[in-house]
């Protein structure tokens, strides 16, 4: 197991490698800059001397290859840079946001398993009937739906409307605030979820060994729970991994919806001034979450089917 | 047109402060739940390391400068010194500061002026700030690196301070900024983005970056009994559709409107009769590049100013949150000129003029234009065919505000449209069409003109304030005439505000920004703000 693990801690490099360099590349050929975005206002004007000495402190005015290499050294020993807005270390600028990221992507998973899969498993039971069908609707719904919009509706009525639930913001440990923007992010992953985990569930009802353990008189409940369930939960975890794994960076809209200080909020705060060491350090964040995610994913498979190792 | 506007802003003004000034007696205590709308997050702390309206929403509660803005004179005002005399040349003045007290405990002294204003000029900071002092003799000096420290600042003793200027201007115009804020000489300077320490009437509490910051009274605060407020929280919201079901909810104090949100709070009776506004010191514009060959032609120009219908897209499209504009000086300028007219709305003039030049139909060019819906591409699309309609043929080129101001600064645009600060201050922002202002600070339409120069010059060295108030008044209609850009609208900006708030002020410089010291709830405000 732990060969395992190291090999595919050792596998992210050259993925988070690719990450660093398309990131770098996209923005040095981008227009716009950190400096002209102090301008984007419109309003206040920021001295030419300042921009200047600005350009020559945050290393602007060196060429491309010596900012690519700074920064690479730099990561090689964990240092991400300094960010242009900030002027702080682009770890003391990501920290808070990855724990409110964190809570809103697992609450939102949560969410979405809770509804999703129990969903899928009784409309699978019940093919073709009124339950299937109104499920099935909702689950297309669910990933038709813009989050935005499906955000505002929840704010109207169970803030408005209902006045159950506060409409935006985050307080720490305040389940009250993580309520709806959970539900928002997490409706699409739940559709998604009903519909693989009825047609997994669909899938194994008609495999061999069902049909033999129903031909041996295994009960129903039993055949379910030990058969079915078993062989559907590798397809529900994997589908799972990667939900769970891109919601962090599927969360942008959300975040602003809510005011939720995540790392998606971050990221686009960022974009728009060019803060280029914390789009790098957030995008970073967003990738690394999604590769541990999908190794533990994949460690979870041994676990659930003994015909899966990971050694 | 001209007194109909007027009158409207004058209207404006006092109907939005009478009706939200009825209250009696301000009542001390409560939480004011205030919005930063400008964004999801702000920059810093620290002001003087920013140049964004956002951080000064923030920056203003805790921080004060020598001289602040007063919203309901529309003049700057001494805020930080008891007393100013002038020398009898008018460059020198000399300040007795108040007694007041940094959130740390340290006294205000000449010291600290000193240490604030050179720290903004230090080149090795390049702190935004800057910008805000260079007037001060020898700022400019400190900030090329040729001297240590601004020869224009000396201390008389602990209380008084002597500050030399480098032109008649008013030093209040400048040193009122929230930009250049007084700091004090012995905190730590590499805690003022994380624990601010200022003289203001708020210290910070708590700040979630992302979410919200929170303040609380500073009980050292200057002004006997305030502020008014035990708590301030300020939650950075930048989505329009959320703040406005925040604020209907009762969650937020105060909301930000857009256009859209404007005709709705207009129309509900509940929230109508508290809605603040003011003609802001904005002007929207579209600016005529020269090296386009057609705009170095004023007739060119002046077509494009009589062809298009502003009054009508100030109407529809911003649902008459905008005063049309008649030159650069907004409304609340005292060198706006009440008796000048805008361009008319005359295609046929405007087919005449640039037939006269040339141009019958022949003439095309694109706008870079950003997605607001003030003053962006939506604005570009109501003149295509206005324009069109005149033989002009127009395209819109897209970009984000980065991308804007880069090609502003490099010259690569025909022509753009944006909202520009052009106050509150007549002379600093007309100076935005000196020949001598590079394109690169605020001249982006590289305008020329050595009358006008001269008019300008002659302003800045008039230190009698009605005779330079003329002679602004004379180089913005000299403007007009000349239209080196398109003169679009005067933003009208509005906010919703809870019944239970007041003190709230008409702040022409930017309504966002208010002196929260002056602000305090009522009984009838919720429970939530009386914790």
């Amino acid at each position: 197991m732990m060969g395992f693990v190291l090999r595919r801690l050792l596998q992210m490099i050259p993925t988070i490698l690719a990450v660093v360099l398309i990131i770098f590349f996209i923005f040095s050929v981008v227009p716009g800059s950190f400096l002209t975005s102090l301008m984007s206002e419109g309003r206040n004007m920021t001295n030419a001397d300042v921009l200047a000495q600005m350009n020559a402190q945050f290393g602007l005015d060196d060429p491309i290859p010596v900012r690519l290499w700074n920064y690479v050294s730099g990561l090689l020993q964990f240092d991400l840079g300094i960010s242009y807005r900030t002027r702080e270390p682009v770890t003391s600028v990501l920290a808070p946001r990855l724990w409110p990221s964190i809570q809103l992507a697992i609450a939102a998973m949560t969410f979405a398993a809770a509804v999703g899969i129990p969903l899928g498993f009784m409309a699978a039971l019940r093919p073709g009937s009124l339950f299937d069908s109104l499920t099935m609707v909702t689950a297309v719904s669910g990933l038709s739906v813009p989050e935005f919009w499906l955000g505002l509706l929840l704010m109207y009525v169970f803030a408005l409307q209902l006045g159950w639930l506060p409409s935006f913001g985050y307080q720490e440990n305040s389940l009250r605030h993580l309520i709806l923007p959970a539900v928002a992010l997490g409706v699409s992953p739940m559709a998604l979820l009903a519909r693989t985990t009825r047609a997994g569930v669909l899938d194994v009802m008609n495999a061999d060994f069902v049909r033999t353990a129903r031909a041996k008189g295994v009960s129903e409940p039993r055949l379910v729970r030990a058969h079915i369930t078993r062989n559907v939960l590798v397809l529900v975890l994997t589908t799972m991994g990667l939900q769970i794994g891109s919601l962090m960076g599927q969360a942008i809209v959300i975040e602003k919806l809510f005011s939720w200080p995540g790392i998606g909020s971050l990221l686009v705060d960022s974009v728009s001034v060019r803060d280029i060491p914390v789009v790098q350090g957030a995008v970073l964040v967003i990738v690394l979450w999604f590769l541990v995610i999908n190794m533990l994913v994949d460690i979870a498979y041994a676990l659930i089917d003994p015909r899966i190792k990971v050694a | 047109m001209l007194n109909r506007l007027s009158l409207l802003a004058a209207l404006t003004l006092c109907t939005a402060t009478s009706a939200l000034g009825q209250a009696d007696t301000p009542t001390p205590g409560g939480k004011l739940v205030f919005v930063a709308p400008y964004g999801g997050s702000i920059t810093s702390l620290d002001i003087t390391a920013t140049p964004h309206t956002q951080d000064e929403i923030v920056a203003k509660a805790m921080n004060a400068s020598l001289y602040s803005w007063n919203p309901e004179t529309n003049q700057p005002e001494l805020e930080l010194a008891e007393s100013v005399e002038k020398s009898a040349d008018g460059m020198t003045y000399t300040y007795k500061l108040r007694d007041a007290t940094f959130h740390d405990g340290a006294k205000l002294t000449a010291d600290d002026v000193l240490y604030s204003y050179n720290r903004l000029a230090d080149p090795k900071r390049a702190l935004p700030g800057a910008e805000q002092i260079l007037s001060i003799k020898g700022a400019a000096e400190v900030q090329a690196g040729t001297a240590d420290t601004i020869s224009g600042l000396k201390k008389i003793d602990d209380r008084t301070v002597e500050i030399t200027m480098t032109s008649l201007s008013d030093p209040g115009w400048v040193l009122m900024s929230n930009y250049a804020p007084i700091y004090s000489k012995d905190y730590p300077e590499d805690q003022l983005a994380s624990k601010p320490n200022g003289l203001g009437p708020f210290k910070l509490a708590n700040y979630v970056p992302g979410a919200k910051v929170e303040l609380e009274k500073f009980d050292g605060y200057y002004e006997e009994g305030k502020p008014y407020l035990d708590r301030l929280d300020v939650m950075l919201m930048e989505e329009a559709a959320a703040r406005d079901v925040a604020f209907r909810n009762g969650e937020i104090d105060v909301n930000v409107l857009g256009p859209t949100q404007y005709e709705a709070y207009k129309a509900d009776p509940a929230l109508a009769p508290n809605i603040l506004e003011v003609a802001e010191v904005y002007t929207r514009n579209i600016g005529f590049n020269p090296k386009v060959e057609a705009f170095k032609d004023k007739r060119v120009r002046q077509a494009i100013n009589y062809a298009i219908d502003k009054d009508l897209i100030v109407k529809k499209l911003l649902k008459d949150k905008a005063y049309p504009a008649v030159s650069w000086l907004p409304v609340s300028s005292p060198a706006f000129d009440k008796d000048a007219k805008p361009y008319p709305f005359d295609p046929e003039k405007a087919k005449a003029l640039l037939a006269e030049a040339g141009y019958a139909d022949n003439l095309s060019f694109s706008v870079t234009a950003q997605p607001n819906e003030s003053w962006g591409i939506p604005i570009v699309e109501a003149i295509i065919p206005m324009l069109a309609r005149v033989g002009v043929t127009v395209t819109t080129d897209p970009v984000d505000g980065s991308v804007m101001s880069d090609k502003l600064l490099s010259d690569d645009f025909q022509a753009y449209i944006w909202s520009n600060s052009s106050g509150p201050d007549p002379l600093h922002y007309l100076r935005c069409f000196h020949s001598k202002t590079p394109q690169s600070a605020c001249n982006y339409v590289k305008y020329s003109n050595p009358e006008f120069d001269a008019l300008l010059d002659q302003a800045g060295n008039e230190p009698d304030h009605d005779k330079q108030l003329a002679m602004l008044k004379q180089a913005n209609n000299m403007l007009q005439e000349e239209a080196p850009i398109w003169f679009f609208n005067y933003n009208k900006a509005v906010m919703g505000v809870q019944p239970w708030v007041h003190g709230l002020k008409p702040n022409s410089v930017e309504l966002a920004i208010q002196d929260y010291q002056d602000v305090w709830i009522d009984d009838t405000a919720p429970a939530t703000r009386k914790q």
